[in-house]
């Protein structure tokens, strides 16, 4: 017999380090993530192109004033303009502004004839006409005390509980983030998997002296990278002054509420991908998971318009409790008790999900 | 080394469902040697060869690979086998070389060796082309140099020339002789007679799950005591004169040719060459698919 010229410890250590096996397969299909520009487009481009579009629409939703017509002078009129609560417009006739008015194009008049204020308003549109109707009637009541040369007994101080500059952005940005790392890694995760199995890369990789946990961990390792990418890219876009993000203080918690939401989504994948024999087939099914989660947690609009039964569903979501996270460190300036529900939350549905597709899990068809 | 074979497997049975794979498959291959299992599609083949890498568990029988049990997954002896399967198990995007140092890094490979086997499949100029863009030949090869980055001492091949062009095919003959030329213990798969004729040292027939035949293929060959036959243009020689040449032992007769069958080609073949009628002249012995067909009664198919 001719002695083959395999070197003697490899009869004796199948171990090969597993990190260096880990290494390998990170590079390896982070290599393959980012030459494959549909991929790129669907995790970076396309949430992106929905951030700015209804970045772009909600812009102005902040600060939209009701737009009210004046005729002549007057202190009320001067203090209406001070305010600053409406915008004036100036018309040179009540003839004129009526007309406007019942036409639509403005909610409502005001005329000042010496003491005499006129308020006209169209009632076709009540909710615009009760709005200018308090806004006149305080500014009114106002220089009425004024009048008085008194001190007013009581004083009326109103301001929002968000940060004032709480714009659409403010909630759309952390949205669209978590709707984005969702896609990501529900995809990347269910696709892979679907893939491996089919092209018997799996089976392969069983063939290899490598353990499964480096091969799942490897995957995930991916696809956390990927998600602190779009973190990043993300925040860029959303703090450009077109855009007008502001970030509150300990921002930066929000990452590793990121990190526990991809390994939640991560989980959501991993079952995909153990259910489905083919790619499309995973990206069906997970596109019916991502799309309707991220609707229901409030990634695209605040959860507050929907029904409160539907509310209380929408807690069984990983998304919400991210989203919910995200929003209250980025956004609503609130500290790291913030995190723990929906860390422990997000960690107790990675731990249920990523067992139960463990168990399912096929290395073959 | 020299300690008992390289694989060993005995009364393999595999059933799925009502379909029994493997029914009752023994043989040994010793060490260095290109042993093939060949046989029609459905044959068994592909799960003789996936019990014997230890990816399934046979219902009854016992496989010694290298001397150890290669179920359940042992990862002590993975290092030692190399496995080419029938998919191209590839990574999605990744150039040739870039395949082969993923595939490395498992077995604790360096970049090295990448080089040395990509030149070693032919594949030096194609290192930075991603894998999907190489032909079905060059896929088929670069598979192969997968299986043998770590440099296994038992290589395990599922019918690495099956879709291959005629040219591809012996293209990668030359990859697979100069592989056993290092000293590999090749067992490997296939539906093409004629290629296991060429390459292998020994192979085992099968049909039905079962072996047929085991032996050389020139001994199988040899065993049958086929007639070797002589064929010639028609019209070269007439058909009466060529019934009473010496060792004709029968002369048939068709549009293009006139075959004479003979057990005793030597004196045939002289009488020939003294009429001068080696003209177009072929020599036909027996194959491996008249083995085949002695063994089943019908015609190889693959």
């Amino acid at each position: 017999m001719t002695v083959t010229e395999s070197p003697a410890e490899n009869r004796t250590a199948p171990a090969v380090a597993p990190s260096a096996s880990f290494r390998a397969l990170s590079t390896a299909m982070f290599k393959g993530f980012i030459r494959d520009k549909a991929t790129l487009f669907f995790t970076f481009l396309f949430p992106l192109m929905f951030l700015v579009i209804f970045g772009l629409i909600f812009a102005d939703a902040g600060e939209s004033k009701p737009k009210i017509g004046v005729v002549g002078e007057g202190p009320v009129i001067t203090a209406l303009d001070r305010s600053g609560v409406a915008e004036l417009e100036r018309l040179d006739s009540p003839a004129e502004a009526e007309r406007q008015v019942r036409e639509g194009d403005l909610p409502a008049y005001v005329t000042q004839n010496g003491d005499t204020v006129t308020l006209r308003y169209a009632a076709s549109d009540q909710n615009q006409a009760g709005t200018v109707l308090g806004l006149v009637n305080g500014i009114v009541s106002q220089a009425n005390v004024a009048a008085t040369g008194q001190p007013p007994t009581f004083t009326l101080n109103a301001a929002q509980v968000e940060d004032e500059s709480l714009e659409a952005i403010q909630y759309m940005a952390p949205g669209f983030l978590s709707w984005a790392v969702a896609i990501a890694a529900v995809f990347g995760a269910a696709l892979t998997f679907v893939n491996w199995r089919k092209k018997q890369v799996l089976r392969r990789l069983r063939l290899a002296p490598v353990r499964p946990v480096t091969v799942l961990t490897s995957r995930v390792v991916v696809s956390l990278g990927v998600a602190v990418l779009q973190f990043g890219v993300f925040l860029g876009v959303a703090l450009l002054p077109m855009f007008g993000l502001q970030l509150t203080g300990q921002w930066w918690l929000a990452i590793p509420l990121l990190v526990l939401g991809t390994l939640a989504f991560f989980s959501i994948g991993m079952l995909v991908g153990a259910f489905c024999k083919t790619e499309e087939a995973a990206s069906g099914v997970a596109n019916l998971i991502t799309l309707p989660m991220a609707f229901l947690s409030g990634a695209f609009f605040p959860t507050e318009s929907m029904p409160g039964w539907l509310q209380d569903v929408s807690w069984v979501l990983p998304m919400r409790h991210l989203n919910e996270g995200m929003l209250d460190v980025m956004v609503r300036g609130q500290g790291v008790e913030a995190l723990l529900v929906p860390a422990l939350v997000l960690i107790g549905f990675t731990a249920v999900v990523g067992l139960v597709a463990a168990k399912i899990f096929r290395w073959e068809d | 080394m020299g300690i008992g074979p390289a694989l060993a497997v005995s009364g393999l049975y595999k059933r799925y469902g009502d379909l029994v794979a493997v029914d009752g498959v023994s043989f040994e291959v010793s060490e260095g040697e290109f042993f093939g299992i060949l046989g029609p599609n459905g044959a068994g083949k592909t799960t003789t060869l996936e019990i014997a890498e230890g990816l399934r568990e046979p219902d009854a029988g016992s496989v010694r690979l290298l001397g150890e049990a290669p179920w359940p997954r042992n990862l002590a002896l993975l290092p030692r086998i190399g496995v080419q399967l029938q998919a191209s198990a590839f990574f999605e995007r990744l150039t040739a070389r870039e395949q082969l140092e993923t595939f490395g890094a498992l077995y604790g490979v360096g970049s090295a060796r990448v080089g040395e086997m990509l030149e070693l499949v032919g594949l030096s100029d194609k290192a930075s082309t991603p894998e999907a863009k190489l032909s079905g030949g060059q896929r088929q090869r670069l598979s192969i140099a997968c299986a043998l980055v770590h440099d296994p001492d038992v290589v395990f091949l599922d019918e690495p020339t099956a879709a291959l062009d005629p040219q591809a095919r012996r293209n990668l003959w030359d990859v697979l002789r100069e592989v056993q030329a290092r000293g590999k213990t090749i067992v490997y798969t296939t539906h093409y007679l004629d290629e296991a004729e060429v390459l292998c040292d020994r192979v085992a027939i099968m049909d039905h799950g079962r072996i047929l035949a085991l032996d050389a293929p020139a001994r199988l060959v040899r065993d049958l005591d086929a007639a070797t036959r002589v064929i010639l243009e028609r019209g070269v020689l007439p058909a009466e004169q060529a019934r009473v040449l010496p060792g004709a032992d029968s002369v048939t007769e068709d549009e293009q040719s006139l075959t004479i069958s003979t057990r005793t080609a030597a004196p045939l073949l002289s009488a020939l060459a003294e009429r001068g009628t080696l003209g177009g002249l072929q020599v036909r012995t027996a194959t491996l698919e008249d083995v085949f067909l002695d063994l089943t009664g019908r015609e190889y198919r693959a």
